[in-house]
């Protein structure tokens, strides 16, 4: 019998979507120019890039120039944060929240070592940020303010419209990491008065290598990377044509799809929340309950450690992940999950499915059969036993 | 530039899925327990002692897949050695064991053997048998790496 495979890791990156490699593969062979040549070719690729560029500019609400194309969200992040401290030399503060990806993290982490101020806000136990803390701490020296739309380990959504207001009106930028929530929640940058954007390809069936960063006109902000002077000077370096086009085409796909598949991923992931709270004892589900991205379960389970847990599922063919794949070469518990209140323990124990696409009713009831059988089995092996849970708080 | 290893060796992959003397032993002449809940792993080991051979051994491990390998293999390796045969056992036994581990799991490898260690202690004291000073050494620095740890993640 061939094993059931189920990929629940869609937030660490999804498979391309075959309408996207289809509207990719010319750009391999057929249309090869560089974008900055004058000859046919370049001019070819440079069309294509830029009606790949008006397509996702009109799907955030933005207008084509304001759309920088990078080659990651990462890098995406660490040009917003580096490159708006390097063009406004004269305000010192940044403010981040305790919940942030790590490449923001990091990068307000580096900032601090060149001199900056950085606010890291706390986060209730639903990982939402508290409103008033940050009306609190913006003042004449803040120049900054990036809080991620919606979590990648346990789904929140902040009301980024809530916060772009609020900074607009107290004058500093806003950025938003929205790599996980593109798609699942709809995003207008004008209404939500929002100045800089990161968005990634490979969270939207689109390919890896590919991310863009919107910088609202006006916003000041230096390159950090230099060279040919590429994207309006900001993003210097070969444009990788064939991966722009490819999410240009992962975001026609959402226009088309995006809607009834959030509907669609709603109820599955309710139905896995709730299965798994029924069937297993001693378990949770960590972030809000209504208020989280369409695909997103986390779930504590406890006297287990995740990562045994992940490799019993994998050998039984289901693929999840504990908290942020990322960290998988980090032994630490998640800065994520203990924001929120959880204790290391807690937050050891803890499993991320995120579905996508191609994830349906059968692999969520394999996932329910093999998930209880599993978490008994670690406990059996665990030296903990239920009545000294306590142990260790 | 390093070269970053995440995946486990078969070995312990084998030992994880399906590990070997695992639970408890009733009346044990000896139990270990090492680690603590928030670096996300506990090994509690359990020996039993017949003629200074160790003839029967036991664990139960919270942790991960490194870590419950470990120890499944630590128990392969002790099996029937003598007290003096097994404190003179390294982690680096254990890992080539396993056919290595990832760099940032070699210290779920020096659990398992402090594990061994703290068990085979106990049992000395509990029998009051003279404790080799290294062994009685070792004791201490294992009681307080927990204590520190513990302070560390303040619980």
């Amino acid at each position: 019998m061939k094993k059931r495979k189920v990929y629940l890791d869609y937030a660490a990156t999804t498979p391309v979507d075959y309408r996207v490699i289809k509207a990719m593969m010319p750009y391999f062979g057929e249309y090869i120019g560089n974008s900055m040549s004058l000859h046919a070719q370049g001019v070819k690729v440079s069309e294509a890039i830029e009606i790949a560029r008006e397509r996702i500019a009109k799907y955030i609400g933005a207008n084509a120039e304001e759309i920088v194309f990078t080659g990651s969200a990462t890098e995406s992040n660490n040009l917003a944060l580096k490159g708006v401290a390097e063009a406004n030399p004269e305000k010192k503060k940044i403010i981040i929240s305790a919940v942030e990806h790590d490449c923001v993290r990091n990068s307000a982490i580096w900032l601090r070592g060149r001199g900056y101020q950085v606010v890291m806000l706390p986060v209730d136990k639903d990982g939402l940020i508290d409103f008033e803390v940050l009306k609190k701490e913006i003042d004449k020296e803040t120049l900054l303010v990036s809080i991620i739309h919606g979590n990648n380990e346990v789904g929140t959504i902040q009301d980024i419209a809530k916060i772009g207001n609020l900074c607009r009106s107290m004058g500093v930028y806003f950025h938003t990491d929205a790599s996980q929530s593109m798609g699942k929640v709809a995003i207008d940058v004008e209404k939500m008065k929002i100045d800089l954007l990161t968005a990634s390809s490979h969270k939207i069936y689109g390919p890896k290598g590919v991310a863009i960063l919107y910088v609202r006109d006006g916003v000041r902000i230096n390159p950090i990377i230099h060279g040919g002077g590429h994207e309006g000077g900001l993003r210097s370096g070969t444009v990788n044509v064939a991966a722009i086009v490819g999410m240009g085409k992962a975001i026609e796909v959402l226009e088309k799809v995006g809607k009834s598949e959030n509907l669609r991923l709603i109820e599955l992931r309710d139905r896995l929340i709730k299965g798994i709270l029924k069937t297993i004892p001693d378990c949770w589900l960590n972030g809000p309950k209504d208020n989280r991205l369409s695909n997103n379960v986390n779930i504590s389970f406890e006297r287990v450690e995740g990562e045994s847990i992940l490799l019993q599922l994998d050998s039984r063919g289901v693929m999840c992940s504990t908290g942020s794949a990322c960290s998988s070469n980090n032994l630490a518990p998640s800065h994520v999950l203990l924001a929120m209140g959880l204790n290391a323990p807690e937050a050891h124990g803890s499993l991320r499915f995120s579905l996508g696409r191609w994830t349906n009713e059968a692999d969520i009831n394999y996932v329910l059969k093999v998930l209880p059988e599993v978490v008994k089995k670690m406990r059996k092996i665990s030296p903990f036993k239920p009545f000294d849970k306590t142990q260790g708080e | 530039m390093m070269r970053q290893q995440f995946s486990y060796s078969k070995k312990v992959l084998k030992h994880f899925k399906s590990p070997h003397n695992l639970g408890k032993i009733k009346d044990p002449d000896g139990v270990g327990e090492v680690g603590n809940l928030a670096c996300g792993d506990v090994m509690k080991l359990y020996i039993k002692v017949v003629e200074n051979k160790i003839s029967d051994v036991k664990f139960e491990t919270y942790g991960c897949a490194a870590a419950i390998a470990t120890s499944s293999i630590t128990t392969d390796l002790v099996k029937g050695k003598t007290i003096e045969e097994a404190l003179a056992m390294t982690n680096k036994e254990v890992i080539d064991s396993l056919d290595g581990l990832p760099p940032i799991k070699i210290h779920c490898s020096l659990l398992s053997v402090d594990a061994l260690n703290e068990a085979i202690y106990d049992y000395l004291k509990k029998r009051e048998k003279p404790v080799p000073e290294y062994l009685e050494k070792r004791h201490m620095r294992t009681i307080t790496l927990q204590k520190m740890e513990e302070l560390e993640h303040k619980i």
